[in-house]
């Protein structure tokens, strides 16, 4: 059984400008230990459908179809059904750490209450268990630095708290929206670094929603790209990035400063803007920046598939 | 780190070029808002009613203020005889001199608050905008104002001068000037750091400049709120110094003055207490629920 | 060198709080920025990076005169910034513009694009006729990739990359001779961050402009500059050519930065590349002694903790502050080791 599995997930909000459509119709699975990235840009849907998943949605926002987890649905549980599942089955981490920690607890009350409400520890045992995690995170001096405040960490080690909090009750799955992005690169690296050790050793599943296509490549088995609430194109990471099949990933591998090519190397930008979920054009909502489009594009365009679970949705035979 | 990032229902503008060319101003958006809030356009409307009452009513209505109908005085509100709200001891329809008493109250009311935004915008503007040395004089300065006994002031000022109603005025906006300037200067601290201002000074604004075209229009909203809830303070004000004996002179008249006068006769003549603190009530929750109302739709984090 | 029209001379600045309580005042400094200096000829593209704390942004501001200097000089086309009348400063802002890292911010909001494009016409020419500002402006917008009807318009019915086109059109709305780009793609999307760098660069070639580009992003500032000045801490650690620094950087901390950039490439990207950096950027309030990177840097000796190196230029014209740099061969792709 997969773990995670969503069926015909739609994710829609009340805006006084109208209905927003945040996720269309999205279907995808997660197996135990694997890691999948969920990439996109502004618009794409890509926090929504997580958010969907773990009940964080906003309060005019309604969310449609399964989310699955271990066989049952996340969608329709009550919240303190939801609530013994967040946190200890699943955990969720975050963009900025300075706001996702309370900065007037201890570093140690905020990583033992989540211990003791979902593993029932004392406080010595939990205590025992936080400072293992930050050795594990390689925050230095854990027994000191457990008793500080999120303020005198930096931003770097708030994150990697971050990511100790999200894993002490070992969970089968842990979600990462942007973990690294507010962070300096070489924070980043380390992180990453640390994201990839920590997989090596656990069988958490990681599911890492990111518009970086450089973190991705380095971390995930599994590439999923989003674009206006869909799904355009998943398949393995090699498969993505030397065989991108669909216009808007191409274009997107296309568009990003690389190191490793030669500096003459000019940048293809996709041309247009963000798309605009209040008004989404019918049939292939890439069209109109699409350098490939044609008239059949005004029609839903179907699924093709490559090999090895490589799929994407496009009217062009052999991908752009 | 994206400004757009995931926010659903922002990102790309209307598709270009396609409606017209009028944009929609953060402005325009604040009065949908507004407008969808019940109890401030219900309390506009209320508002609205009570204005137009209190600018026609009086001519409407067959009695004249001052005029002593001696063959009903102290009567208790009937229609048969003409007085439908009652009148006081010397036969005076209570309504119409409701009515024109609201006249002078909103009108303390209005020029009050207006005077004390054109004094006080400037000023906080200028100290929180300024910084520093001048910042500190200016407020400073407030502050001991501030410290004056505003009551033993305005009654000095009485004593001297006479009840006159401009006196009136300018005594309540000297003071009111005073909480408008601590509230622009406080917003106008925050403001001077947001990076357009910086923008501005970049594209070689002067100070002056950016007060006036930057500073000034973005405040405008945090002003308006706190007008609409100064307005009912200056006319409790008013009031209160009618009470004492202090607010506009006979035959003139304000709510404050009705109420203290019907105070008196409460116990055989309720109607005229009961009448004009009804309209001075009704007026005052009305300001406040347009208040609440306006600072709702003006607060931009208050977009769904 | 001949033929600079921005010369920084040790540029110094320095904020100053009181620390401590009201029986016990003292004062702390943080040196946010500390003795920069670097020219940028006519024409030329220099590109600064660093990460948080480095002073990059403080440096953008000090040179604008947005941020008072401390110290140092700022000579543009000959005159010295620092310590100008606050008259003269404001009429070099024709010639000086900046561009802003948050689009939206950087725009009032109540200001429709007509406006925000030409204040800065209005600021230095009120007298010029109604129509003839609009022209412009609208110039100015299909210049940037806008459509002029969309004048009325105001910022918040914009994307971000459309905004940030309405800032670049009102920094160039002068002509200026030299414009900072502080960050000005970081917080857009990948595919309109590339559409901006594009932009930026035709921009430049076209116009000739000289323009300091600021970023985090080592890709990035490589698409867009001829020279890039690495910053840490508030100091230069190197600066040197384009071709050079991505190839061969002459500094430690140049080297960690170019290996920690993730690679999108699966295969490159599982190859493991250690940075070789130790411990976590030090607090801007006190920074370590020497050289302000010996603490982490994989190549300390003992004398970097005694003396801070200056920086000082090499044969090939590239600048680099470090005691070791003749020694050390960094090339990206080797493993390191002494030369």
């Amino acid at each position: 059984m997969p773990l995670l599995q969503l069926k015909d997930l739609n994710v829609r909000f009340d805006t006084p400008e109208g209905e927003v459509r945040a996720v269309t119709n999205m279907s995808f699975t997660i197996d135990a230990g694997e890691s999948l990235a969920i990439v996109g840009e502004s618009g794409s849907g890509k926090t929504q459908t997580m958010l969907a998943v773990m009940g964080l949605l906003a309060d005019n926002g309604r969310a449609s179809g399964e989310a699955l987890f271990k066989g049952r649905d996340l969608l329709r549980m009550s919240a303190p059904e939801l609530n013994r599942h967040r946190g200890s089955e699943i955990a969720m981490i975050f963009q900025d750490s300075m706001t996702s920690l309370n900065p007037y607890l201890r570093v140690e009350k905020q990583m033992t209450e989540v211990l003791a409400q979902h593993r029932g520890l004392g406080r010595a045992e939990a205590r025992a268990h936080a400072v293992e995690m930050l050795a594990a995170v390689r925050i230095p001096d854990p027994e000191r630095r457990i008793r500080q405040y999120p303020h005198e960490y930096s931003g770097g080690m708030r994150q990697r708290v971050m990511v100790a909090m999200a894993l002490l009750c070992r969970p089968d799955l842990l979600i990462a929206d942007e973990p690294t992005t507010a962070l300096d690169v070489t924070v980043q690296a380390q992180i990453s670094q640390l994201m990839r050790e920590l997989r090596a050793a656990s069988n958490t599943a990681i599911v890492l929603i990111t518009h970086d296509l450089g973190v991705v490549a380095g971390l995930c088995e599994r590439v999923m790209v989003l674009y206006a609430g869909e799904v355009v194109e998943c398949g393995g990471v090699d498969d993505i990035y030397d065989r991108p099949r669909h216009p808007y990933t191409r274009g997107l591998l296309e568009s990003v400063p690389r190191l490793d090519q030669p500096e003459e190397t000019s940048l293809r930008a996709i041309p247009g803007d963000p798309p605009n979920l209040l008004a989404l054009p019918g049939g292939c909502r890439f069209r109109q920046r699409c350098p490939h489009a044609s008239d059949a594009c005004t029609e839903t365009p179907p699924l093709r598939a490559g090999g090895g679970g490589h799929r994407w949705r496009c009217f062009l035979e052999d991908g752009a | 780190m994206t400004t757009n990032a995931d926010r659903p229902g922002t990102g790309a503008a209307a598709v270009p070029g396609a409606d017209g060319v009028r944009g929609r101003s953060p402005r325009q958006d604040a009065w949908r808002r507004l407008r969808r809030n019940r109890a401030a356009v219900v309390s506009a409307g209320v508002m609205g009613v009570i204005v137009l009452l209190v600018l026609f009513g009086p001519m409407l209505i067959a009695w004249d203020p001052d005029y002593t109908d001696w063959a009903h005085t102290a009567a208790p509100p009937s229609l048969a005889s003409g007085h439908w709200l009652g009148t006081d001891a010397v036969g005076r329809d209570i309504l119409v001199r409701t009515l024109e008493g609201g006249r002078i109250s909103l009108l303390v009311g209005l020029v009050a608050t207006l005077v004390s935004l054109l004094i006080g915008v400037g000023y906080g503007a200028v100290a929180g905008y300024f910084g520093g040395l001048t910042d500190r004089l200016m407020m400073r300065a407030v502050d001991i104002i501030y410290a004056l006994p505003f009551m033993f002031f305005v009654i000095l000022l009485m004593v001297v001068f006479g009840r006159n109603i401009l006196l009136i005025f300018a005594a309540i906006g000297a003071v009111n000037w005073l909480d408008m300037s601590r509230i622009v200067r406080g917003q106008t601290l925050g403001l001077k750091n947001a990076e357009f201002i910086e923008a501005a000074r970049a594209c070689g604004v002067g100070p002056w400049g950016i007060i006036r075209r930057h500073i000034v229009p973005n405040l405008l909203g945090v002003v308006v709120v706190y007008m609409t809830l100064t307005i009912p303070q200056v006319i409790l004000i008013e009031s209160f110094l009618s009470f004492l004996g202090l607010g506009v002179q006979e035959p003139m008249s304000s709510w404050g003055a009705l109420v203290s006068d019907g105070a008196q006769d409460m116990e055989t003549t309720p109607w005229t207490l009961i009448v004009p603190a009804v309209m001075l009530t009704v007026t005052l929750y009305c300001f406040n629920y347009l208040g609440d109302g306006l600072r709702d739709a003006l607060d931009p984090k208050d977009r769904a | 060198m001949s033929g600079a029209v921005l010369s920084v001379r040790d540029l110094e600045v320095r904020f100053t709080f009181r620390d401590g309580g009201v029986f016990s005042p003292g004062a702390r400094t943080l040196a946010a920025v500390s003795g920069i200096s670097f020219d940028l000829g006519a024409g030329e593209a220099l590109g600064i990076v660093g990460e948080t704390g480095c002073g990059k942004s403080t440096l953008a501001r000090a040179i604008l005169g947005l941020v008072e200097p401390s110290g140092g000089q700022v000579l543009w086309l000959g005159e010295n910034l620092v310590g100008m009348d606050s008259g003269a400063l404001r009429r070099k802002r024709e010639e000086l513009q900046i561009i802003f890292q948050d689009p939206l911010a950087a725009l009032d909001p109540r200001m429709t694009v007509r406006d925000i494009i030409a204040e800065p016409l209005r600021a230095f020419y009120p007298k010029m006729p109604s129509p003839e500002v609009d022209d412009r402006v609208r110039g100015m917008m299909r210049t940037v990739g806008l459509l002029p009807d969309q004048i009325n318009r105001y910022p918040h019915e914009f994307s971000g990359g459309q905004c940030q086109r309405i800032g670049i059109a009102r920094a160039l709305v002068l002509n200026p001779r030299l414009v900072i780009c502080d960050e000005p793609v970081s917080a857009l999307d990948v595919s309109i961050q590339a559409q901006i760098i594009g932009l930026l660069k035709d921009l430049q070639r076209e116009l000739n402009l000289s323009l300091l580009f600021i970023a985090h992003d080592l890709a990035v500032v490589r698409h867009i500059s001829d020279r890039v000045m690495v910053m840490y801490l508030g100091r230069a650690m190197e600066i040197a050519g384009r071709g050079n620094l991505y190839r061969r950087p002459l500094h430690p901390y140049t080297s960690a930065l170019i290996k920690a950039v993730p690679v999108p490439d699966p295969k490159l990207a599982r190859q493991v590349r250690d940075t070789g950096l130790t411990g976590d950027m030090p607090s801007v309030l006190n920074p370590p002694a020497g050289c302000v990177f010996h603490d982490r840097c994989p190549y300390r000796v003992g004398r970097c903790e005694a003396e801070a190196p200056v920086l000082r230029r090499l044969e090939n014209g590239d600048q680099v502050a470090c005691h070791r740099a003749e020694e050390l061969d960094l090339t990206i792709g080797k493993p390191s080791h002494l030369s």
